[in-house]
């Protein structure tokens, strides 16, 4: 129990430490100088009346003690003093309350001066409250490589001058775009995977995006996206197998997941949104319904293309087109997209040459497919594919 | 905090620009310069004029040449003194939207004393 409330608490109480100190690494080892006390003291005299006041309270604390020891750090030490000299004693008393300096964290976490794959550890890390371990493992990287790339990314922000802020207007379309995408990177990367619950983590973090920033419909609508799709995962294996959207077991998806996407999307749309993940999640809910009106969907497809660009999104119009128009129409915008790396590239062609009956070609590209393909469920499945069309091809000769 | 604006020009684009043209981008990128948070820039003279000093075994060892030999090179430097990093990256971005060429390297400027490389 102690150990949930650590991981709901931990995101506020170190945003609130990093603003105060100016430092993550010193807010970590403070935070969790923090976390210890409490874990020794709360099971014995019971927890305090606001845990988060007390936490950030007595981590602070801490803080100044260490910083007045450490001498190297004098002159923080003297900003430190004088911050503190102005803050009247009976504030900091456990029951004052802090403001939530969460959203300040996120922002600096996926600044755009920061690598990508240093912005989604780091958000993992301190908003999260995952351990370097646990982020090392989700994203199959030593533990080594994972700390490496945590700690040069905090120096950054500390030596660079990376700001503990929310970005001012003129920046803040770009800006939320980047945490967007970090999330949904989150997201993606849990999909399908058995590692720590990633999709479950980035829909934690979605939810504070969304309860911090109430009027951003873009934040709304990710999160409407994560939730459709989330709602249908215990639908989409059987007994370890794939199982493809038509044939999934509509009674295993999760409905309160769906409404509340839904509502989420509603949301979105009466705060005009019309962005990327307002169309992406409006897409993701008529996959749901029966019939699919796949008129509309290609519709959204090729907003959704104006906006992007994306070959990934031209790619999947074409999966639409094919139900609309004919396998044939779908094939025809698939050719010459640049996306030979893409494995859904080579099994999206296959599944359209196999149903047109052209089994040669459909082999090749479930072999294309399969090399781009790490061994798991998607594997297995495309291999009974190939397996299909060869004996088609076999029969036909 | 300061920071310190590295100009990276590209030799190919420079030598196909007119020279009336480089003398406007210049005009331009000047009146940059003359406002209060830039604190002080450097122009270099071209890459061609560059020596490059290694020790080797005791005795001066040098080199023709920018020390970074590619088409790119540090063309001089501007510094700003900015909030944060976003301030000084808004200056970088005006700067370069002035140029048709090469890219900015943004470096916050080491202030403690005392600490040589």
């Amino acid at each position: 129990m102690l150990e949930h409330l650590f991981r709901e608490e931990w995101g506020r109480v170190l945003a609130s430490l990093v603003g105060f100190l100016g430092d993550i690494e010193l807010a970590e080892d403070a935070a969790q100088e923090a976390f210890a006390i409490a874990a020794e003291r709360w099971p014995r005299d019971g927890a305090p009346d606001n845990p988060t006041g007390w936490l950030i309270m007595t981590a602070r604390n801490r803080a100044i003690d260490r910083i007045r020891r450490e001498r190297t750090l004098a002159v923080k030490t003297e900003q430190l003093g004088r911050e503190l000299r102005e803050q009247p004693e009976e504030t900091m008393g456990e029951t004052a309350t802090f403001p939530d300096e969460r959203l300040e964290l996120i922002f600096t976490c996926c600044h755009p001066a920061l690598a990508l794959d240093a912005q989604v550890g780091l958000t993992l890390r301190t908003l999260g409250g995952l351990s370097t371990e646990e982020i090392a493992r989700a994203f199959l990287v030593p533990f080594e490589t994972m700390s490496k790339r945590l700690t040069r990314a905090k120096h950054k922000i500390r030596d660079a001058g990376i700001p503990f802020a929310v970005p001012p207007d003129h920046l803040l379309p770009e800006r939320l775009d980047a945490v967007l995408a970090v999330i949904y990177l989150i997201f993606n990367e849990g999909w399908g995977g058995d590692r720590v619950d990633l999709s479950a983590e980035a829909i934690r973090l979605s939810r504070s995006l969304v309860e911090l920033m109430p009027d951003e419909a873009e934040a709304h609508a990710l999160l409407a996206l994560m939730l459709i799709g989330q709602a249908r995962s215990a639908a989409r294996f059987r007994g370890g197998e794939l199982v493809l959207l038509d044939d999934q077991d509509r009674s295993l998806w999760d409905q309160r997941q769906i409404v509340e996407g839904r509502a989420l999307l509603e949301r979105a749309v009466a705060l005009r949104g019309n962005g990327p993940y307002v169309v992406q999640a409006a897409i993701a809910d008529l996959h749901l319904r029966e019939p699919r009106d796949w008129e509309e969907i290609v519709l959204l497809y090729e907003r959704l293309e104006l906006i992007t660009g994306s070959p990934v999104v031209t790619m999947n119009r074409a999966i639409a087109v094919a139900e609309l128009e004919g396998l044939q129409a779908g094939l025809l915008l698939l050719e010459d997209l640049e996306l030979d790396d893409y494995r859904y590239y080579h099994s999206t062609r296959a599944d359209l040459l196999r149903r047109l009956g052209r089994d040669d070609e459909a082999g090749a590209a479930y072999g294309r497919a399969l090399e781009l393909t790490q061994p798991g469920p998607e594997q297995r499945f495309l291999e009974g594919r190939l397996a299909d069309v060869r004996r088609g091809s076999a029969r036909s000769s | 905090m300061r920071y310190a604006l590295l100009i990276y020009d590209d030799i190919e684009i420079r030598d196909r620009t007119p020279l009336d043209e480089r003398r406007r981008i210049t005009e331009a990128v000047l009146g940059v310069l003359e406002r209060p948070d830039v604190t002080g820039w450097l122009r270099l003279q071209d890459v061609e004029t560059a020596t490059t000093v290694r020790r080797e075994k005791g005795r001066a060892l040098l080199t023709d040449g920018p020390f970074v030999d590619s088409k790119d090179y540090l063309g001089g430097f501007v510094v700003v003194e900015a909030e944060n990093l976003d301030g000084a990256l808004a200056v970088a971005d005006e700067l370069q939207g002035l140029r048709p060429w090469g890219a900015i390297e943004v470096r916050p400027v080491r202030e403690e004393p005392g600490v040589v490389a």
